[in-house]
């Protein structure tokens, strides 16, 4: 066996494990850091493949920015474990069925049609990179398709924003940045004019 | 060197070790500088606050990164009671590879480099974008509230930074076309006023270079920036729980981070290698990795020295000025740019 197949079994076997504990960890925040791993084997395993702009924008998007804010929600959040774990046993079948039907209709795709996919691949001889192939693609071939999955994106930002945002009066305070910004000595000094203290002897003790 | 290897150790093994060698080569002097940065940073902070500094170990104090390193490594590792200790320990260790494994890809002139990839710029914000988890992870894991608001600040603040970080790349991406570094210094020699300071992506990019500087302090927090740490708040911030030898790797981190961030804008705005001197004028006209060297000092002392000028940031203030200020005018900028590159006044053909 050479080293690329050596590794390409340690980042699957990784992958596997890891995939399997964020199921399984007690902890959540042990759960989504093996979430985190297991994104990192794939981009590993991508990298491999040399689809090392997938690989890379894996890491920038999944774990660098999503996963974050996910830690970032898990730790807050108090969750207790044993309240979530009580229904288990009542719905273990149902469970069961389900993911056989996943199972099946899974196996039914890969089996029917081998994933030979046309992979948009780096030429050495033409020493033109990964992510300018890429690009290329995307913005001549599929340009169309981009645009709307931008447009779809900006609409869901755009709904949560408008979902969240209560700008009443009454609920919530607003700062003017410029009015702080604004301000000068004369708005936070008082000179007070007034006569120096004098010392009394013989009361204070 | 490297035939030498895979003729004693056959193919794969003497790769293996020539890529580790090449590691060492990077990482040994990186420490070292980081040693010498934390000194200058005490010595010009006296300096700056009219005071002396660390002056007493070795002539003019040069021996007092080792006395550090020495009491960090005898002090005991003191571990919070009910602390993650899996996690605990791994916090320090990921802040610190993110923090050296970023240095693959970064080359010192046309030659000298670890690895030559054409996705660095995209490698470089990759493993900068797992760097928070350290912080993130060492804030939770201690067990303490402290640092917990601190890990989550530094959070917040790095995720907000690092949008600004990538559009201010993409303008450099979009002049010199590539993702690989060494295309985007030759990039800065070409063009309409080639071969000197002007061509240099600093001055058509004006906007997204200051964004970048300053975005460079708050990714890695750094005073004015620093509320994650927070003296007068939150004690010491993320890293509050940690002693002895986690400890300094968070320093050490912080240290080889800053003079990434310091190589990178070197890189990406200020012409690498390339001198700023016409070639004619002999041996300061030269490229070479001395210039790059220079140029990284100059922003590390900027790094020392906004600490010793600038108050700490509210943090609302820092939020507002992330997503406020520095995103509109990265994705202005970016327009712009790609208008000015497609019109007759472009620079760059």
């Amino acid at each position: 066996m050479d080293v690329t197949s050596v590794l390409f079994y340690v980042f699957s076997a990784i992958l596997l494990i890891s995939g399997l504990r964020v199921i399984t960890a007690k902890n959540p925040v042990h759960a989504a850091l093996f979430l985190v791993l297991a994104f990192i084997n794939a981009s590993c395993l991508w990298m491999m493949l040399g689809a090392e702009f997938l690989a890379l924008t894996l890491i920038l998007v999944y774990v660098g920015a999503v996963m974050v804010l996910f830690l970032f929600v898990v730790m807050m959040l108090d969750v207790d474990l044993e309240a979530i774990r009580k229904g288990f046993w009542k719905n273990f079948p149902l469970a069961l069925v389900l993911g056989v039907v996943v199972l099946i209709e899974m196996l039914l795709v890969v089996l029917r049609n081998p994933l030979i996919t046309t992979a948009v691949n780096a030429d050495p001889a033409t020493n033109i990179s990964n992510s300018n192939k890429l690009g290329w693609v995307l913005y001549t071939q599929y340009s169309y398709p981009v645009e709307l999955a931008s447009m779809v994106l900006l609409l869901g930002l755009v709904v949560a924003v408008a979902l969240t945002l209560r700008k009443s009066e009454k609920a919530a305070k607003y700062q003017n940045i410029n009015k702080q910004v604004a301000t000068d000595s004369k708005t936070r000094f008082t000179m007070v004019k007034m006569d120096s203290e004098v010392e009394d002897k013989g009361d204070a003790q | 060197m490297m035939d030498l290897l895979q003729h004693y150790l056959g193919h794969d093994l003497g790769y293996a070790v020539w890529y580790l060698i090449k590691a060492v080569i990077v990482i040994v002097p990186l420490t070292l500088v980081v040693a010498y940065v934390t000194l200058a940073e005490r010595r010009i902070l006296g300096f700056m606050h009219a005071r002396i500094g660390a002056n007493r170990v070795g002539p003019q104090g040069m021996l007092q990164p080792f006395a550090d390193l020495l009491k960090f490594v005898f002090k005991e590792i003191i571990i919070p009671a009910k602390a993650s200790k899996a996690v605990f320990f791994l916090a320090p260790a990921v802040i610190l590879i993110c923090a050296l494994a970023t240095w693959a890809v970064v080359p010192f002139s046309p030659e000298l480099y670890f690895t030559n990839v054409n996705a660095g710029v995209l490698y470089v914000t990759a493993i900068g974008s797992l760097g928070v988890y350290g912080i993130i992870l060492a804030g939770w894991a201690g067990n303490s509230k402290y640092s917990f608001l601190g890990g989550i600040r530094a959070t917040a603040q790095m995720i907000s930074y690092e949008l600004a970080m990538g559009f201010a790349l993409l303008g450099v991406i979009m002049i010199s076309g590539s993702l690989n570094f060494i295309d985007i210094v030759n990039s800065q020699a070409g063009g309409r006023l080639a071969g000197s300071i002007l061509s240099w992506n600093w001055i058509p990019l004006f906007p997204m270079f200051l964004i970048y500087l300053i975005s460079g302090v708050a990714e890695t927090n750094r005073a004015p920036f620093d509320v994650c740490e927070g003296e007068s708040e939150i004690v010491a911030g993320f890293h509050v729980e940690y002693s002895g030898t986690p400890f300094a790797l968070f320093m050490l981190a912080e240290y080889a981070s800053m003079i990434l961030v310091s190589a990178l804008t070197v890189i990406m705005f200020l012409g690498g290698w390339l001198s700023p001197f016409p070639q004619s004028w002999g041996i300061l006209g030269q490229h070479s990795m001395a210039w790059l060297v220079v140029k990284v000092l100059i922003l590390l002392f900027g790094f020392i020295w906004y600490r010793a000028t600038f108050p700490r940031y509210r943090y609302d203030q820092i939020m507002r000025l992330g997503w406020k200020v520095f995103l509109p005018i990265t994705l202005v900028w970016i327009f712009v740019l790609g208008a000015w590159m497609v019109s007759p006044l472009s620079i760059w053909q």
